[in-house]
């Protein structure tokens, strides 16, 4: 297993954002992390940078420690939800920064072609817009050579286009043995790319597996239906509850 | 650390607030060290500009520009670099751009202006007290912005410390001193001006100028105590405390923020 999180929790305060949740994550596959606003998506991929520190649990990479140690980050590659730049920094110029930081051979030539953003490469990000922003979000976490990446939302402000551009990179990676991590609310993407499922709710894993096993257990025709019916479960759950 | 040291150095020298700081230090030694009728009496006038104003510039320059930093700090933590080393930098970065500032703003008027009658020993000591005062209120400034997510918090925090060791904090020990008149004060006083930076800075630089006499009492127990070269290593041994402290508690407190 190339990541592994075993009964993580956190809260921030009172607010209990992870309950226990058990995940691995093995080589050459992508999954797709899916879930309602607030789920905990983002804090669940944070947990693995080791930029939001859980509460309690364990979590390796690579066999390494992912709460303690930050060694783990050789090997991830990561694209932020909403990215943040240094704003007076340029295109080349924030690509060498965080190239000098990792101390790793880059590659971002062949991204910059792939989305067409060749001739912002001089310009500040702070006049980019949304779309050519996340483009750059994305080269910069795709740019090196990483066992892993971990993309939050990276389809977020893509025309159609580019969303199948990267759609097509990501089954390339796969091919090449990376273990890829997205999150996305655009459910037949997440049908298209994925290996597996994994479905948060409130904090705790609702369903984790193969696609099509999701399907039959769901006896659904697509993912909408069966995120669907997942959804509804719940709430007859808490509803016998009450 | 070096490369987030590096960037930060570079990017504060470019800044326009880096300009403006050593310009105002130039302008205003080179007025004092210009017109005053001696070296002293100019290095005493340097000296109140350098004790309020390297602490207020420290801090609230230091408040804006991590806040900024802070905005793409999830960037550079995502790369395998240590928080405590990404910490560091930016630290070291800002602590090195003001004092460069310092050194070029008060340094190359001396140079230029300088006669025989320059009080070189006397201008050296003001530069380290400002280099003193930068290194602390930097410290203070980043854990402000470490602990405080609401930036309009951290700024008045940032005003509140500088507004308490620049002005209440001299009458809160008065107003000690006379309440515990009865008591011997030469203790008292000594750990009042410890326990604030700005003092301890305005003493070591009294002291050189030999004008420790203008401060009656508290001033004879002080050419006692700081002349001594056991005094004026206490001096710099709190001063490096107050460096310490707030940095270590940054580094305790940063491992454990979620970013
Ligand atoms: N630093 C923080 N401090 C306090 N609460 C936080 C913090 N980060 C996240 N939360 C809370 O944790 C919950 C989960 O947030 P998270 O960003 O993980 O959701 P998400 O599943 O990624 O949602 P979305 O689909 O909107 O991106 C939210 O209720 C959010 O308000
Ligand atoms: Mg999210």
């Amino acid at each position: 297993m190339v990541i592994e999180l075993s009964n993580i929790k956190k809260d921030f305060g009172k607010h209990k954002v992870l309950k226990g949740v058990d995940l691995s994550f093995s080589e050459g596959k992508i999954y797709s992390i899916l879930g309602p606003n607030g789920s905990g998506k983002t804090t669940l991929m944070k947990s693995i940078l080791g930029l939001v520190k859980p509460s309690s649990g364990a979590i390796t990479v690579c066999g390494k420690d992912a709460i303690n140690d930050f060694k783990q980050r050789e090997f991830i590659g990561y694209a932020p939800q909403i990215a943040r730049f240094p704003e007076n920094l340029t295109v080349n110029e924030v690509i060498k920064l965080v190239t000098s930081i990792r101390k790793q051979p880059s590659n971002p030539d062949p991204l910059i072609q792939l989305f067409e953003i060749d001739s912002f490469r001089t310009q500040r990000l702070k006049n980019l817009s949304g779309g050519t922003r996340q483009k750059v979000n994305l080269a910069l976490s795709l740019m090196f050579d990483s066992k892993i990446y971990i993309l939050d939302e990276p389809t977020s402000g893509l025309d159609p286009i580019n969303r199948i551009r990267l759609k097509e990179l990501l089954l390339d990676l796969k091919q090449q043995g990376k273990t890829i991590l997205v999150t996305t609310h655009i459910l037949h993407l997440a049908e298209q790319i994925s290996d597996e499922l994994i479905f948060l709710l409130e904090g705790k894993i609702k369903y984790s597996g193969p696609t099509e096993e999701l399907m039959s257990m769901t006896s659904s025709e697509n993912l909408e239906q069966a995120i669907a019916k997942l959804i509804q479960q719940q709430t007859e759950k808490e509803q016998a509850h009450v | 650390m070096f490369n987030v040291f590096k960037y930060v150095l570079f990017d504060l020298l470019r800044s326009k607030w880096s300009i403006v700081y050593t310009l105002f230090y130039v302008l205003s030694s080179s007025a004092l060290l210009y017109f005053a009728n001696s070296s002293t009496s100019a290095v005493a006038g340097l000296m109140n500009i350098v004790l309020f104003i390297t602490p207020l510039v420290s801090l609230l320059l230091g408040v804006i520009y991590f806040y900024q930093n802070r905005d793409f700090a999830e960037l550079l933590l995502a790369q395998p670099i240590r928080r405590t080393q990404y910490f560091l930098g930016n630290y070291l970065g800002l602590i090195t751009a003001l004092i460069a500032n310092l050194l070029v703003g008060i340094g190359l008027p001396a140079l230029l202006i300088s006669n025989e009658t320059t009080a070189f020993t006397e201008l050296s000591i003001l530069i380290l007290s400002g280099v003193l005062l930068t290194l602390i209120f930097s410290a203070l400034a980043l854990l402000i912005t470490l602990l405080n997510e609401n930036r309009i918090k951290g700024f008045g925090y940032a005003i509140i410390i500088w507004l308490f060791f620049a002005v209440i904090y001299d009458g809160l020990f008065l107003m000690l001193l006379l309440y515990f008149n009865d008591y011997p004060l030469e203790t008292f006083a000594l750990v009042g001006v410890i326990l604030n930076p700005m003092d301890l800075c305005r003493v070591l630089i009294l002291l050189q100028l030999d004008l420790s006499a203008l401060m009656g009492f508290t001033g004879a127990v002080f050419q006692q105590y700081f002349g001594s070269t056991f005094g004026f290593v206490t001096a710099l041994t709190s001063g490096l405390v107050w460096v310490a402290l707030p940095l270590a508690f940054l580094i305790k407190k940063g491992n454990t923020k979620d970013f």
